[in-house]
């Protein structure tokens, strides 16, 4: 039960800052809401990953940019040309496909969202067990440099290939049909749908993660963060444990890559960057690592605080400097910190 | 035979480690290996439980190899180890400690954890009640809830030998089990030791401790530089001349 209670004050709270928007006249505020509640996705499984199971990933926006570019660039390209090739013709009879018009008039032929959706997912899925593989045999320092080496690859490969806009990035991706009455859009009037969607996503996740967490799995990883070899000698595959959590988080990373995407209509370079794999890094551990419902807060309240621009030209300074005054005075996290402790500790660094 | 050493070695480097080394342990008997510092045992140990590889030779348990397995293979088909330097999981309670003995004995996947079924939460509270009871078997019941590795140390013994009942081992090797323990924590571990064995669970240890050894064992294996010098009763042991030369030194008179 008591697992239960941050689950319904996190709905509540979603039910509540809607209504306050509704009620001041300030709906301009559900957008950057909506778009803090997926980069949540990402900071929950990241902290799963870190404050858990003890893996660092330097390259978490890799995984949310692979999400993200190979839904837009699926769903934005005309197959046209490619009409007759046969594996087109097979996607175009299971209803894979969907055809429109491009800005003069003429026909064209793009990926079907959900199919694009599926797609981007395997590739995810694969991408994580083929760099989770060989890099998570690594430990610390060397951990970290691995997986900021892939971050760094898929930010090139998106920022040189011609397939995904290069410096450009993609725009004008379509919105995306979840079902009947309910599609992934920035539009003004499917402003409030789209937050509840988003949140709605975000408590799936907090439900399952806080499940895991307090699993068996969830122990096991605890143990593996704690003293892996002693963990493996009980008879806990520390390396497929390692690995499967990777996975998960990259792929709550590609979700939320994919649907921001799709809520605003294009992605860019920027969101593949180093800088935003060193910013969900910061997050987890402003919220107190081994904390899900800490990164979730410190999540969205640093991100809302970002995306209204409240940090202006210095939004990648700020949260650079985090990093270091929390790793210096807060290692437990913002909310783990007890003010005359920290006092205390800062005082004796004077002495 | 539960398990059986055949001319295992292990080399570091230049420095051999282990050197074909031979011995074998039944099923429900308390064997000792004993051997001056440097002897090689905590490195025979670790071949056995896994944690190295050996560099040739072979291990069978209950009749299969397992040289070159990864110890949580080994784990699973029921052997089990304590720590010279004890290994608990930092911030974690001392009954959490115990409930991931119980890991090879569930079965909760990543999937029906996430989901929480409802046979998941029973097999969750099955973990914490055989747990508590296997601390409270080790008299640290009211310590259930503290962190582990806060305790004070012959506790933490007392918890991580906890963890490896846990496992419900059929053979569990003990790495020292007396180091740092006064002689009545010593008889006390004795007496553990001892209790574990009449429930069925046959017991490798190796110790430093020689009334330890001598009062519990019912078969002692000596080694020196890594080769095995010596193997009988606590009684032949005693008398052995190379064993007595390797304890007390050379006769030079």
């Amino acid at each position: 039960m008591k697992r239960h209670l941050p689950l319904a004050l996190l709905v509540l709270t979603a039910i509540g800052v809607q209504q306050l928007t509704h009620a001041t006249g300030t709906a301009f505020y559900l957008t950057p809401l909506t778009m803090a509640a997926y980069y949540s996705l990402v900071i929950v499984g990241l902290c799963l990953l870190m404050g858990y199971a003890g893996q660092i990933s330097l390259g978490h926006a890799g995984f949310f940019a692979i999400g993200g570019y190979l839904s837009a660039m699926l769903t934005t390209r005309d197959l046209t040309p490619y009409q007759d090739n046969p594996v087109l013709v097979l996607l175009d009879k299971l209803g894979c496909t969907v055809t429109g018009q491009d800005m003069f008039g003429g026909a064209v032929l793009h990926v079907h969202p959900w199919a694009a959706f599926a797609c981007a997912i395997l590739i995810t899925i694969a991408v994580a067990y083929g760099i989770g593989i060989p890099v998570l045999k690594l430990k610390g320092h060397y951990l970290a440099m691995a997986t900021l080496g892939f971050g760094i690859i898929v930010y090139r490969l998106v920022l040189a290939s011609p397939l995904f806009g290069e410096a450009d990035g993609i725009s004008e991706v379509p919105a995306f049909p979840l079902f009947p009455g309910l599609a992934v859009s920035g539009g003004f009037e499917s402003r409030v749908s789209n937050y509840y969607l988003a949140w709605g996503m975000v408590a799936c996740a907090m439900w399952l993660l806080a499940n895991l967490i307090h699993s068996r799995v969830g122990r096991a990883l605890r143990a593996i963060h704690g003293a892996e070899d002693a963990t493996n000698a009980m008879g806990v595959n520390t390396a497929r444990y390692k690995l499967n959590t990777f996975v998960i988080s990259a792929v709550l990373a590609a979700v939320a890559g994919i649907f921001l995407t799709h809520y605003n209509g294009g992605i860019g370079p920027s969101e593949a960057g180093i800088m935003k794999s060193v910013r969900y890094v910061a997050i987890v551990a402003i919220g107190g690592m081994a904390n899900l419902w800490g990164a979730l807060v410190m999540g969205s309240l640093l991100n809302i605080m970002s995306l209204r621009g409240m940090f202006g030209s210095y939004d990648d300074a700020v949260f650079g400097l985090i990093l270091i005054v929390i790793m210096l005075f807060a290692p437990r996290g913002l909310l783990g910190l007890s003010l005359p402790q920290g006092l205390k500790r800062l005082l004796k660094r004077g002495e | 035979m539960l398990l059986e050493v055949n001319n295992l070695n292990r080399r570091f480097g230049g420095l051999q480690a282990v050197s074909d080394v031979n011995f074998s342990v039944h099923p429900g008997m308390i064997k000792a290996v004993i051997g001056p510092n440097g002897a090689g045992k905590t490195t025979l140990f670790n071949l056995i439980s896994g944690a190295l590889p050996p560099s040739s030779g072979a291990i069978h348990f209950k009749g299969l190899p397992i040289h070159g397995l990864p110890p949580f293979r080994i784990a699973e088909r029921g052997m089990a180890r304590t720590y010279q330097n004890i290994k608990l999981c930092p911030g974690m309670t001392a009954l959490e400690n115990v409930m991931i003995g119980r890991h090879c004995r569930s079965r909760a996947g990543f999937i029906s954890g996430m989901l929480n079924l409802p046979w998941t939460r029973r097999e969750e509270i099955a973990i914490r009640e055989k747990s508590l009871e296997l601390l409270a078997l080790l008299d640290i019941a009211d310590l259930a809830e503290v962190e582990a590795t806060s305790l004070a140390f012959g506790q933490q013994r007392a918890v991580e030998f906890a963890r490896a009942l846990a496992m419900e081992p059929e053979l569990l090797l003990l790495d020292e089990p007396a180091a740092g323990l006064n002689i009545y924590e010593t008889a006390e571990v004795a007496r553990l030791i001892s209790t574990i064995n009449q429930r069925g669970i046959t017991v490798l240890l190796v110790e430093h401790d020689m009334s330890l050894v001598m009062d519990i064992s019912h078969e002692i294996v000596v080694l020196s530089f890594g080769q095995k010098i010596a193997e009988g009763t606590p009684a032949e042991i005693q008398h052995n001349s190379e064993v007595i030369k390797i304890y007390l030194g050379e006769d030079d008179a």
